[in-house]
Formats: structure tokens, sequence, C-alpha cells
């Protein structure tokens, strides 16, 4: 089911949450929202959800007007950051839940409760209770819960959040296969550029309650619509006028017409690749990667005076 | 060895206090009142006596669960929604523990006597307020209105409004949420104050005092009772009420402290 958000504003007091923001999310694409923390991306989140009201702008699920709908109304399963689990419900009475309040009958409750708690593989904590399980076994079955009553729409708000690194990536990679199994049309809030960029269809970055670009992630990398974007996505840095990825740096031992000098400070290598840490001749600091073939080859050693073309730049009208 | 001692310096204070002030004067009714065990049971068992406790149970039976679910309804007001005098509820919720009975029990003669806003209306009707059940119930409400709100409003910022949310998108309709999952949330905060609440109910005196007209045998409750034994020099029936009177205090306090290890665990 698509979702599309038009001219959505919202204020809390004389914060701007979201200003004028319209955007098309795909039906059946997992997408990403990102954003900086305050940026007003999990506000737009909960509008969809209908659990804020937008001040201005329309929501409409599915071609059809959703803005004044209540939640319960949605069809939508939303997955929040801190869990939300029902403390006093067993982790089956938690999964239960949305087919219990539909009155749906007992036995196809206990099939459907089944047949979620092995696909997020918690078939055998089903009589525990959620202060008993790790954060990880939370969430997955938080996401069962949402996924339960077969919902539309699935919203996670920073699902991955409160988790430690290593859980993160698991569960990230494990999201995605997941999507590619139940195929519902996925919205998922992050700070995280990489899990972004790991996972998804589609990205739309926020910034300061403004909507700066939506794109596949390689569009997002490749042509940044804006500075903003360019240095969120990915890294970035100024070289002279420009703005210049490590990666698209080059740098020669010769001086080069037009090319910034700078000077080697240090060298790190980091398995395949070769961090080279240089300083420009006014003492910016500029760092440049470069594959550990390249970088022996050139034979560059700390101290050495270097001078740096990027290889692809780009220039924004300053806003 | 400074510690322990000092440690134990305190705990003889608290306890000496404790003794003096709770546990003597305690003791003593309950001495008093064994002495003479079969007039203490003669005095538990006239008509008047046995009226007035059951008095005591009705106005308690009608006013804590009034002020409980009121108590609900306030708390999520305060808690959950935001509204234009929430300030002022607020505030006013506490004005009972704040107020000295006897002013609530001339205020409502001010409202219900023949003189007063409403009485003219109401003895026009043939409604009875005053010197009556219904003045009685209003009086004791007003008294124990506080205490179910005040345990349920930490307990609901606490817990905050996530699991709510998430009942909502589930499909859960605002009474379904409200029985599924506010209610078991706050269960135990709920039970603490209806106890406290009951308390205040049985032990109910000065309010009570002035709205009734302790009608013996009519309008008279328990602790009503106790005054008019005493005043007739009724020393051993005064005592036998106490006790019956202390004994539920202390089933009370008993219930609550068995409660309470399973509330912190919630």
């Amino acid at each position: 089911m698509s979702i599309l958000v038009r001219n959505v504003s919202k204020r809390f007091g004389d914060f701007v949450a979201l200003d004028d923001v319209s955007l098309d999310v795909e039906s059946g694409a997992l997408t990403a929202l990102l954003g900086p923390s305050g940026s007003g991306k999990s506000t737009l989140l909960r509008i969809v959800a209908g659990l804020e009201t937008a001040d201005a702008g329309e929501i409409l699920l599915a071609g059809k007007d959703a803005t004044a709908l209540a939640p319960q109304k949605r069809n939508v399963g939303f997955v929040f950051q801190h869990y939300a689990a029902f403390k006093h419900m067993t982790v089956r009475e938690n999964v239960a839940f949305g087919l219990k309040v539909r009155k749906r009958p007992k036995a196809e409750i206990a099939d459907r409760v089944d047949e979620l708690l092995n696909l997020v593989q918690l078939q055998n904590f089903g009589h525990r209770y959620p202060v008993q399980l790790s954060g990880g076994q939370r969430q997955r079955m938080g996401l069962a819960r949402a996924l339960a009553p077969e919902p539309q729409v699935l919203l996670l708000d920073e699902p991955f959040g409160a988790l430690d690194a290593r859980v993160r990536a698991e569960l990230r990679e494990w999201l995605r296969q997941l999507h590619d199994v139940v195929h519902v049309t996925t919205v998922f809030v992050t700070h995280d550029q990489d899990e972004a960029m790991e996972i998804s269809d589609q990205i739309a970055v926020i910034n300061h309650g403004k909507l700066e670009q939506v794109g596949s992630p390689r569009e997002l990398y490749d042509e940044p619509a804006t500075e903003f974007v360019m240095t969120f996505v990915g890294d970035a840095q100024p070289l002279g006028d420009v703005l210049v990825r490590p990666h698209d740096l080059e740098l020669s031992a010769e001086p080069i017409d037009g090319a910034v000098e700078a000077m080697i400070v240090r060298v790190t290598l980091l398995g395949r690749d070769a961090k080279v840490e240089l300083h420009d001749t006014s003492g910016a600091e500029i760092v440049a990667l470069m594959t550990r073939a390249d970088f022996d080859d050139a034979g560059f050693w700390r101290g050495q005076n270097v001078w740096l073309s990027p290889r692809h730049e780009r220039v924004f009208e300053s806003a | 060895m400074k510690r322990v001692l000092s440690r134990l310096g305190l705990r003889s204070i608290a306890l000496a206090y404790l003794a003096v002030i709770l546990v003597g004067p305690l003791l003593i009714v309950f001495w008093r009142t064994f002495q003479d065990a079969s007039a203490a049971w003669d005095a538990l068992t006239t008509p008047e006596t046995i009226h007035a406790f059951k008095l005591t149970l009705i106005i308690t039976a009608i006013a804590v669960p009034v002020n409980t679910v009121f108590g609900i309804v306030c708390a999520l007001a305060i808690v959950r929604k935001r509204f234009w005098g929430k300030g002022l509820l607020n505030a006013f919720i506490d004005l009972p523990l704040a107020l000295s009975p006897v002013v609530v029990g001339l205020a409502l003669f001010l409202l219900y006597g023949d003189d007063g806003w409403f009485g003219g209306w109401l003895s026009e009707h043939g409604i009875q307020v005053l010197f009556a059940l219904p003045a009685m119930v209003i009086a004791t409400i007003f008294v124990s209105l506080p205490f179910v709100a005040r345990e349920v409003v930490p307990t609901l910022r606490e817990i905050g409004d996530d699991q709510e949310q998430a009942a909502f998108t589930l499909g859960a309709s605002g009474w379904q949420t409200f029985w599924r999952i506010t209610l078991p949330s706050i269960r135990w905060a709920v039970i603490y104050g209806v106890i406290l609440t009951t308390a205040r109910c049985l032990g109910e005196y000065g309010a009570v005092a002035v709205v009734s007209g302790r009608l013996q045998g009519e309008t008279e409750t328990a602790t009503l009772r106790v005054q008019e034994r005493w005043e007739a020099f009724d020393v051993a029936g005064a005592y036998a009420i106490s006790i019956v009177l202390a004994m539920i205090a202390i089933l009370v306090l008993v219930a609550m402290t068995a409660i309470r290890p399973k509330e912190e665990r919630a």
C-alpha cells in the first residue's frame, strides 16, 4: 500500500518539527526516514500512524485520505524505539493482542501467533514476560506484535536505537530478510546513515523539518541534491571551494595546476584501505582514502608534500 | 563499630517514638477492653451499636467505589490530557487533605441547609439531605477524595503512554485500551489507593459529626458512637467500639504491607 504525504506541517509550541513536507512512499518498498535527532523524522512517522495530528497537510493511505482517521482505523503496524511491550502480558499475549481486540476466533489467533513467533525466532519464549527478554528479543516481539493483524504498512521508529552495536547490525540484516519475505510497505526512522544505506530501497533525508532529498541509497551518495545530504550521507569535506569525499581525492607527488598543496601528517592502514591525513597550507585537515595497492605503488611517506585534486566534486549554492 | 552504634541509635529512636505515640495508646485501649470482656461484648451487641457499624459500612461501601472511579478518571485527566484548568484540578484534589473536616461539614450545611443554595429546592421536593444518609455520604466522599488519584498519578507518569499508543495502533479502542492495558498497569496503585480511602472512610468523624445530627440508631456512625458512649460515661462501650475500629485499621495496614512488595515489583 502506498503512503502519500502532502504538504504536512507540524509545530510544537515555537518549535517547527515539520515544514511543508511532501513524500511518496512506494508500495511494498523498504523506506528509511534519515536525519539527525530533532529533524522531525519521528514526528512524520507518528503523523502517518495517526499518533500525532498534522497542523496542515494531508496523509493518504492506499490513495484514500487518512488525515483525520484514528490510529485504530489506519491498519498500520508500529514498532517503538523502547519496545512499548505490554509488561503484564506474556510474549504470546503481546503478539495476540491485535487479534484479540479484533475478536478473531481463538484457534485462528493461536495459529497466527505460532506462525509469527516462528518468524521472529521466539517460539521457545512464548510464556515469558517482557522483563525476562533481552533488548533484541523484545524488539523482535514488538515486530511480531505489529505484524500480527496483517497491517498494510509497517512503521518502525528508531527500532534498533536502544540496542548495542552487534545486536543492531544483526537485527538490521534480519529486518531486510524479513521484508523480503513479508513484502509489507515498510518505513523506518533512523539517524544512522549506514543503517539506512544498508537495508533500504529508498531513503528520505530530513533536516530541520524539511525534506532534503528522496532517492535510492546510490542516488543519495552519488548525486546528493544538497550540501547537507552530501555531508550526512557518507563523508565529505571542503577542498578549496568544493565538497569532496575522501576516496574521491587524487594524490600526486608532482605539482599540478589548480591542485591543492598539502602535507601528509599521518597514515593509517585499515586492512585493504589506507587513510591518509593531510594538512593544507592553511593548516586545515583533509582526509584521503585510497586502496592499499594504490598507496603502496605511489610510495607516499609521512611529511611528504603532495597535490590534491578531486575526481568528483560538488558545488552547492550556500543555503 | 561506630557506624553500627549510630544505626542502632537511629533505630531505637524511631522505635521508641512509634511506641510512645502509636503503639502505647493502642495497647491501652486493648488492655482496658479485655479487662472486662463480657461488658465489652454487651456494649458491642446493643442495637444502636450494631446499627452504627452497619451505617459506617454502608457509607464506606458507597464512598469508596465513587472515589475510586473519580480518582482514576482524574488521574488520567491530569497525566494524559491537556486542558484549561488542569493545574487548578491538580491543586483542588489535595484540598480535602488540607481542609479540616469540620469546615467541610459546615460548608455542606451552607449548601444543603434550609437556607442553603440547594436546601430550599431539595426540601420542596421532599428530599432530605442533611441529618440523613446523603449528607453523610457526601461528607465522607469529600474527605476521602484524594487518595486514589494521588496513588495513581505517579504510577501513570512512570509507565508513560507508549503501551497505550501501541494498543491504539493495534486496533484497540480507548475503552479496550483502558481495560486491557492501562488498568492492569496501574492496578497496584489503585488497590493501594482503595485501601487508604477505605481506612479514611471508616475513621471519618468531623465532617460527618456536623452534618449527621447524631441521632442514635439512625444517623450515628461507629466513630460518632464512640464519642456518644464516652460522653454517657459508658467507658467499656467506648473502648469496645474503638477496639473494633482499631482492628479494622490494623487489618487494612496488614493488607497494605502484604500488597506493597508486589506493587514495587510491577
